[in-house]
């Protein structure tokens, strides 16, 4: 064979072997558990972007270590994965480049109380994976104001911070009421605490779980009151990038057994006892039965590693938000059973 | 040789002609491919990930409200017209900055090298504590710390009940525009600029092209008579209605900008006045010029020309730090622009590209412009 044939040869090859990769994924198939598994795996950490600070999502203690409710969702998740909840290297992000982080690559999963929305799903392609908060935007106002309801809030003005959709939520419903608030957004919350505080603003404006730690942090919290009416739907949650659906489902499927667990009462505490159970359910999950972790190409321990170290969903919730916590009423955030909005897949 | 030696003896790096030519070709050609390898690089890495450039999210509904403008904006209008109001503010605050800040710079920088030791040492004060403290906490103490004082709506300060001072600003009565008063305005402004011009081209010779300068008073006068009536602020629920408003973000931002920037002009003013040789001062004295005449006569007009090419970066400075409003809820650029915008729409390259752009050309425009007056005053050596 001359050196010109074995080219060709070799061109010919390359071209067919070229041809057969791009119909595989023209047919969008990737192999469980999928290339971003694959890199965590070989990372051997999982690189979780959570926010670069707020009470109960995500902060770092004295010590410098993170805590938090979306925290604990990283560690299920590296638990799952890579069998080990340390196995984490968090990133905190900023409102500002949050998505952009995750578009780049430089994170595998975005669990930041970001609001899952069309733009994001669809612009900047992302996948919306699991609502693990509900939130709504309201109003904390100054009970001398006389205003007990959000609709009396014409003319108003709000303070507030930047870097979220606030803004664009206040006016939306300014919009739809045909009257008018003004909103003046802050960088941080000292200055827009001060400025509601001196009276510049008629009051002050922020999802609800963040509203109750604001108006603890009033010189006179008495003297404030949070409006009944919730003007926006946040339902806040886990991105992932889209291309890597298989990595999609294991993040969906996680949180689906997290809030699993607690339907059936599988506790952080309690998980190895249940594997004496005979609820089919409990025996799927936590890997007796049926496969599912292999499914996703993980292992069939992968749930049950992942409640054993955070705990299931309602664990998770009390340790941020719960009496011990900041103090935040389950309301919609309870199970679907308890009155909530939280309704998990089933296993089977 | 010897004058090509004297030639050469100014540059950096003597050499001859063709050699020099040579190595800055290549110079350039090394420039070239890495900035070329650089945006190649950029592009490629944008595309792998799935994200180009793409600047079309101009058109869409921005949705927001902003709490002042020059401009008018609603939240039905785009992020284009956003992202020009902004602009406006951002203007807007600056160029009152650099007003003031000059006005101020220079009447610190006098008072400092009075002979009278309490308006000296009053002044070296205020530009020693100024000068040596953040700027953003000096923007943050106007706001925080005086404007945040004063009194609530309800109990506002009037001002023979036409204006009314509270913790939400300074609200004035505003001029309700008749039907020809916006084109008058555009007219003002056109006039102002092109009477030099037509002063210059058209009439470069004749001495009543001074006339064309009556243009612009007359304009006004127009303006003025085709008011329609006043809007006068009235209390009315939660806040003052009508008139118009100065806000204390721009008046704490305003503030914090130009005491900042006077401070570090009173300081060059004061190295440049320090520079005019002493012999012109005592030769103005000896021709019986009082002090202020020698230092308004002789020193001043010597010394502002020393002074343009370093007033150029206080004033560059300046504008960039408009950017700090963005702490106390100035709608400037980088709030609305690169804070709401950016994380609406998601396209945070495109925005922080757009950003920069608008300060590269706002600043570029203005070192051009302050460029172009130093060549018109410096000695011109004949």
């Amino acid at each position: 064979m001359t050196k010109a044939r074995r080219t060709l040869l070799k061109t010919m090859a390359l071209l067919a072997g070229g041809v057969l990769i791009s119909t595989s994924a023209m047919a969008q198939s990737i192999p469980a558990p999928g290339p971003t598994v694959e890199a965590i795996k070989k990372r051997g950490e999982l690189n979780c972007g959570v926010d670069a600070g707020i009470p109960g999502f995500a902060f770092q203690d004295a010590s410098g270590a993170w805590k938090g409710f979306d925290v604990d969702y990283c560690k299920a998740l590296a638990a799952a994965v890579l069998g080990d909840p340390a196995k984490v290297k968090y990133v905190g992000t900023t409102a500002k480049v949050r998505f952009t982080v995750l578009q780049s690559g430089e994170i595998d999963v975005l669990v930041r109380d970001s609001t899952l929305t069309f733009a994001r799903d669809i612009d900047l392609g992302l996948t919306e994976v699991a609502v693990n908060f509900y939130a709504g935007q309201g109003f904390m106002v100054r009970k001398s104001l006389g205003v007990n309801s959000a609709a009396e809030l014409n003319g108003a003005t709000m303070c507030m911070l930047t870097g979220a959709t606030l803004e664009l939520n206040i006016a939306d419903f300014a919009r739809s009421k045909g009257t008018t608030i003004n909103s003046l957004l802050f960088e941080k919350s000292e200055e827009a605490f001060a400025a509601a505080e001196s009276g510049r603003c008629d009051g002050y404006s922020d999802d609800t779980g963040s509203l109750a730690a604001a108006r603890s942090t009033m010189k006179v919290p008495d003297d404030w009151m949070i409006l009944p009416e919730v003007i926006s739907k946040e339902p806040l949650g886990i991105h992932t990038r889209d291309g890597d659906y298989r990595w999609s489902d294991i993040v969906f499927w996680v949180d689906a057994g997290l809030k699993t667990a607690e339907e059936f009462g599988i506790t952080k505490e309690n998980v190895d006892e249940k594997k004496g159970s005979n609820d089919p359910f409990v025996r799927r999950l936590l890997g007796l039965e049926g496969d599912f972790g292999k499914k996703l190409g993980l292992d069939n321990e992968a749930f049950a590693r992942a409640i054993k170290a955070v705990g299931n969903y309602g664990q998770i919730y009390d340790a941020s938000f719960g009496p011990k916590g900041l103090g935040l009423p389950r309301g919609i955030n309870n199970l679907w059973n308890q009155g909530g909005l939280h309704y998990p897949l089933p296993f089977r | 040789m010897a004058g090509k030696s004297l030639k050469g003896g100014s540059s950096l790096w003597p050499m001859k002609a063709p050699h020099a030519l040579l190595l800055q070709g290549v110079a350039l050609l090394i420039g070239g491919l890495v900035i070329g390898w650089f945006a190649q690089n950029a592009a490629s890495n944008l595309a792998r990930r799935s994200m180009e450039l793409d600047f079309g999210f101009l058109g869409s509904v921005a949705g927001f409200s902003m709490p002042f403008q020059i401009l008018s904006f609603a939240p039905t209008d785009t992020y284009f017209l956003a992202l020009v109001t902004a602009f406006a503010n951002t203007l807007l605050v600056s160029a009152l900055g650099v007003i003031t800040a000059t006005v101020l710079g220079l009447g610190l920088g006098v008072l400092r090298l009075s002979r009278n030791w309490l308006l000296s040492t009053v002044s070296g004060a205020i530009i020693e504590l100024v000068r040596n403290t953040p700027q953003l906490l000096q923007i943050v103490f106007w706001y925080v710390g005086v404007l945040q004082l004063l009194p609530l709506a309800r109990q506002s300060l009037p001002f023979g009940d036409v204006a009314f001072l509270n913790i939400r600003g300074l609200f004035l009565p505003a001029p309700v525009g008749g039907p020809w008063s916006s084109a008058l305005i555009i007219a003002f402004f056109a006039s102002l600029a092109l009477v030099p011009l037509a002063r210059r081209y058209l009439a470069p010779e004749s001495r009543r092209s001074g006339l064309f300068w009556l243009a612009p008073p007359l304009l006004l006068l127009a303006l003025v008579l085709s008011i329609d009536g006043w809007s006068l602020p009235a209390l009315k629920g939660f806040n003052f209605v009508g008139g118009m408003v100065l806000p204390p973000e721009l008046v704490a931002l305003w503030a914090g900008l130009s005491l900042y920037t006077a401070a570090f002009i009173a300081e060059i003013v004061r190295a440049s006045v320090e520079t005019i040789g002493k012999g012109q001062v005592e030769a103005a004295h000896s021709l019986g010029l009082k002090p202020w005449l020698t230092l308004r006569l002789v020193v001043l007009p010597q010394a502002l020309r020393l002074m343009i090419p370093q007033m150029t970066n206080q004033y560059l400075n300046l504008i960039k730090s408009s950017s700090l409003g963005a702490a106390i809820a100035y709608p400037e650029i980088v709030q609305i622009f690169a804070g709401t915008v950016l994380n609406q729409s998601g396209r945070a390259i495109e925005v922080m590209v757009i950003v920069m752009g608008v300060f590269l050309i706002i600043n570029l425009a203005a070192s051009a412009a302050l460029a172009q007056l130093n060549e018109r005053v410096a000695l011109k050596e004949r």
